[in-house]
């Protein structure tokens, strides 16, 4: 029997609240299903599946608050052994939930998965609700009645109008996941800093030329060639892409965490996937996808824990230079200033050219300022080759 | 379109974008993006559903026109006359 647990989000995260079962026992499910949605710091997160089976036992009640790594479900991994599997399950008890405040509370509420979800998306307390349903249960009607009563409630002339309730709700939340994360970052891990200038001209001039063939809705950023620069450089250090838990554990993927920030203040760090084997137009789809959700708090359980290593970009118009704070437990994460024009010494000549500082921040329990510098030397190489990427 | 016409186009859109912000309060020659802390992913997001509602395509080499309020609303004008 498989045993699909509560899964870890981030560095930071210690629990999250079931808010519906997407599937229900008996239901087939397959690699990357979304099994149930779970509320957390970075918002509402549909939680997939890795496994294929059939559901067996649903282990937890929607609305339960449950801790990182508990069981929540039995899948069996096939039905041929169903029959032999089925008695071994039975006497062998589930990990015994790890009570933590507010559960036993939320547990015993009675309501709809509806309400129950546009209580969680509006940061509603629950117990505080009387259900109108049968044997008091929380109906949709309930919740938003509260919901109603609750806007009226905020003073006027208050700072924020009050539809902004559910906005610094989740401001706050993140910035709660991001002060942990990087608490945890800059109390664990060793930081060294490498930076390296790199001429971009023939980048960003091929791009344009790139883009010129395009249509609007196909046009490429620049922020495209430098994630494919890094995850090409990647393969070449996998010691950079990797996580360090009881020492270093090299991962074979490369999923580049690319930071998005929020219109409200605060940052999240989705993963695209596999960068190293998409094309360009891959990955700027990928973009087109992720940030829009990204900000909206709406991303999958694998795209907020698979990241290998992080990005981030300043963007044009912005700093110079980015030193990141390593994302535990990865070892490293790579800046890219504002790309503007620098002046560029070579061969004895001095010229103006595109530029961006790009710089690493690596783990130093992980590996060497050497490691790391012939990282950005390799970055530049696949930068001054646009049309390899 | 007149000019209150494309304004109006201008200032949903870019609400869409960054709801946060009133963009009706743009200056006429402040810059767009830096006022509503607009990043190039949004910037382009604007340009597509730009392109999408009036049909204008804008190249990227007009970018540095379409900056102000005042220039963008010039430049689709002059666009679709």
């Amino acid at each position: 029997m498989i045993e699909f647990q509560m899964p870890n989000l981030g560095a930071d995260m210690e629990a999250g609240t079931l808010i519906e079962w997407k599937k229900k026992p008996g239901d087939t499910v397959h690699r990357g299903d979304i099994i149930a949605e779970v509320e957390t710091q970075k918002g509402l997160i549909e939680i997939e599946v890795f496994d294929e089976g059939t559901i067996e036992e649903l282990l937890i009640q929607e609305g339960t608050k449950v801790p990182v790594g508990t069981v929540m479900a039995l899948i069996d991994p096939s039905a041929a052994v169903l029959e032999t599997k089925k008695e071994k399950t039975t006497s062998e008890k589930p990990i015994a939930l790890q009570p933590i405040e507010e559960k036993t509370t939320v547990f015993s509420i009675k309501a709809s998965p509806l309400a129950r979800r546009i209580a969680a998306e509006n940061h509603i307390d629950l117990s505080q609700i009387k259900g109108t349903g049968e044997d008091g249960v929380i109906t949709k009607d309930d919740v938003e009645q509260a919901l109603a009563t609750q806007k009226e409630q905020v003073p006027k002339g208050d700072k924020f109008p009050p539809d902004d309730a559910k906005t610094l709700a989740q401001i706050e939340a993140v910035r709660k996941a991001i002060a942990a994360a990087m608490s945890k970052s800059k109390r664990e891990i060793p930081h060294y800093y490498l930076e390296k200038k790199i001429d971009v001209t023939k980048s960003t001039d091929w791009l344009i030329a790139k883009n010129k063939e395009k249509s609007v809705q196909e046009l490429l950023l620049p922020v495209v060639l430098l994630i494919k620069a890094t995850a090409k450089a990647l393969t070449d250090f996998p010691e950079l892409n990797a996580v360090w838990q009881n020492g270093l554990q090299l991962k074979k993927e490369i999923h580049i965490g690319f930071v998005v920030s929020l219109r409200n203040g605060g940052i999240i760090v989705p993963a695209i996937h596999n960068a190293d084997l998409k094309s360009l137009d891959e990955i700027m789809a990928d973009l087109n996808d992720i940030i829009p959700r990204a900000r909206a708090l709406k991303l999958r359980s694998s795209e907020l824990s698979d990241a290998t290593i992080t990005v981030t970009n300043i963007g044009d118009g912005g700093a110079d230079t980015i030193f990141g704070v390593i994302y535990p437990p990865q070892v490293a994460i790579i800046g890219f200033g504002n790309i503007s024009e620098q002046p560029f010494a070579e061969k004895g000549m001095l010229g103006i050219r595109t530029s961006t500082f790009a710089t690493l921040a690596g783990d130093h329990r992980a590996t060497d300022g050497l490691t790391g510098s012939r990282f950005l030397v390799a970055l530049n190489n696949h930068l001054q080759n646009p049309e390899a990427l | 379109m007149n000019e209150e016409e494309i304004k109006e186009i201008i200032f949903q859109l870019l609400k869409k974008i960054a709801p946060d912000t009133e963009p009706s309060t743009l200056k006429p020659d402040e810059n767009i993006r830096e006022t509503l802390n607009i990043d190039s992913f949004d910037s382009l997001q604007f340009i597509v559903a730009l392109n999408k509602k009036t049909g204008i395509e804008i190249p990227e080499e007009d970018y540095g026109k379409i900056a102000t309020l005042q220039a963008l609303t010039a430049y689709i004008e002059n666009k679709k006359t």
